[in-house]
């Protein structure tokens, strides 16, 4: 008799592992379908789940043609509104956390002066403080650009010094040793050690990074991919919302896959650590 | 020179003393190995020689003057790990030291400085037997060639002290036999003085002129911490004096 291993030592083969994968999604889309026929069989004008042909109107009506009033493609034009804003936020928030979270983590002084008030200003909601920022820099860009750099910024500079922290004690004595100043240590030896981290931090940053982005774009904006959904929220348009949604889904999740190929390829020495 | 003179030493962390009473005279260019059992403070008293801990009381000197009170370039260290940098290759590993004394901003060489840094990093390579992996990252090598790294590593600034804590601890025996021959010709190659902290009585003996025993002398039952540990046997290399077997362990428990 064969014996039957443990389910903690049973794997799945590449191919069934690929199907087990696409399984639930094929699941979910054939969910959608069935739900969408059934309601729109009962009522043809029901707007809640929209056949997959509307979709496709509705999109290509909002990319493929020109908006009358604007002479925008206006899915276009949300795209890259909200990239942008997204994008800065982002990389500012990223120059931030590695700067401040070296210094903290590698620097005494600069630790002691900081960590108490970094400690603090993450546990505050930035939402909270979205109509501050709207009365502080007005209703365009800055302020939705410095509320993703306030969402994500804290926990990028606490991430950095944690990592810093971590960093072998034995392979900044040895700097030391050889000579280096506390510049240099920061230069060529914690700084580029901490990078690949910095990369793993900024992909954990990027759902609160929508979040911020669309929270922003929801509240103020004349264009963006939030914008654009809670504008036709209004006529209850689920054939633009839904394929929204899918294409924020789909841009994050390029955008992680890139950064955490990109990582393996530049740090291929941080790999497996 | 580099001789160093170490005055009623103590080291204590809180109430727990881990060294005491040690006075020591070693003359420039000997090969100190130091033994005892584990927790008794051999690292402690390299921790205290490379300036990475300051001593509780006595006294520190590199001939006549007080040790710096940080790591630096005049001593030299390689640990048993984390002894290179992952995200450099070999070779600029090696070059690092250079490059941090040239180029005080940018601890980066530009141009023939950075070329004939690179060319004393080969020499420094070849001389540890790593000329063939130059180009390599330190994670693809053997631990024996990782230690070879960090000893070229710390020897291209030619420091007047090198430490080496448990350097060949990791390491198979046949290797450990080629790490002893090539730190003996490189120790009478430079001349510098060498700490060597080792758990192998024999390693000891084979490579030390001065063979230094680290244990406690006095103890309390009650309290295990309140007494450090000092140099009981201060022994000349290749005389083998009767040596305690294994020394009880003095760690508290
Ligand atoms: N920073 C510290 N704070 C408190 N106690 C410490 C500290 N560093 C070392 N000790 C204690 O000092 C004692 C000596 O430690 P040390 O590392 O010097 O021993 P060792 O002889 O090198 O041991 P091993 O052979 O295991 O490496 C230990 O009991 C250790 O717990
Ligand atoms: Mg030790």
């Amino acid at each position: 008799m064969a014996t039957a291993r443990r389910f903690i030592n049973r794997r799945p083969q590449r191919g069934s592992g690929l199907l087990l994968a696409a399984a639930p999604f094929v699941a979910l889309i054939l969910l959608y379908l069935i739900g969408s026929d059934m309601r729109l069989s009962a009522n043809p004008g029901d707007k809640l789940l929209p056949a997959p042909s509307s979709f496709v109107e509705a999109i290509s009506a909002l990319a493929l043609q020109a908006d009358p009033r604007s002479g925008n493609y206006l899915f276009w034009t949300d795209t890259a509104a909200s990239l942008l804003r997204l994008g800065l936020g982002v990389a500012i928030a990223a120059l931030l956390g590695l700067v401040f979270g070296l210094a903290i983590g590698l620097f005494p002084y600069a630790g002691a002066l900081l960590d108490p008030l970094m400690a603090v200003l993450s546990m505050i909601p930035p939402l909270a403080i979205l109509p501050i920022l709207f009365i502080l820099f007005g209703l365009g860009e800055l302020a939705k650009v410095v509320l993703i750099v306030i969402g994500i910024a804290p926990f990028l500079i606490r991430d950095v010094a944690f990592r810093a922290r971590e960093l072998p004690e034995e392979l900044l004595i040895k700097a030391q040793t050889l000579g280096a100043s506390s510049w240099q240590i920061l230069l060529r030896v914690a700084g580029p050690m901490i990078l690949p981290r910095l990369i793993g931090g900024i992909r954990l940053a990027l759902g609160p990074a929508w979040l911020f982005l669309i929270a922003g774009e929801a509240i103020a904006a004349t264009e963006g991919l939030g914008y654009r959904i809670f504008l036709v929220r209004r006529f209850l348009a689920m054939d633009v919302i839904l394929p929204y949604v899918a294409w924020i889904t789909l841009l994050a999740f390029l955008m992680d896959l890139a950064l955490a190929r990109w990582s393996r390829a530049r740090f291929a020495w941080a790999a497996g650590r | 020179m580099s001789q160093i003179t170490v005055e009623q030493l103590w080291k204590a962390y809180g109430d727990r003393s881990v060294l005491e009473r040690i006075n020591l005279e070693v003359a420039s260019g000997s090969f100190v190995t130091l033994v005892g059992a584990s927790g008794c403070g051999k690292t402690t008293f390299l921790r205290l020689l490379l300036g990475q801990e300051a001593p509780t009381r006595g006294r520190l000197l590199l001939d006549g003057a007080p040790l710096p009170a940080e790591p630096g370039p005049d001593r030299g260290i390689v640990f048993q790990r984390y002894s290179v940098y992952p995200h450099l290759s070999v070779l600029e590993n090696v070059v690092l030291g250079l490059e941090f004394r040239a180029a005080r901003w940018l601890g980066r060489l530009r141009g023939p400085a950075r070329r004939q840094a690179f060319e004393a990093g080969e020499a420094m390579l070849a001389q540890v037997g790593l000329e063939a992996v130059r180009d390599a990252a330190p994670t693809a090598l053997s631990g024996g060639m990782q230690q070879r790294l960090a000893i070229a590593q710390a020897l291209i600034l030619k420091p007047r002290i090198l430490l080496l804590d448990e350097p060949f601890g990791a390491l198979d025996p046949g290797i450990r036999a080629d790490m002893h021959g090539l730190i003996r010709k490189l120790w009478h190659e430079t001349r510098m003085t060498v700490f060597m902290v080792t758990h192998d009585i024999s390693e000891a003996f084979a490579l030390g002129s001065r063979i230094l025993t680290f244990d406690k002398v006095r103890r309390d039952p009650h309290a295990p911490e309140a007494y450090g540990a000092t140099v009981t046997y201060d022994l000349q290399g290749r005389h083998r004096l009767p040596l305690a077997e294994e020394a009880p362990p003095c760690a508290a428990a």
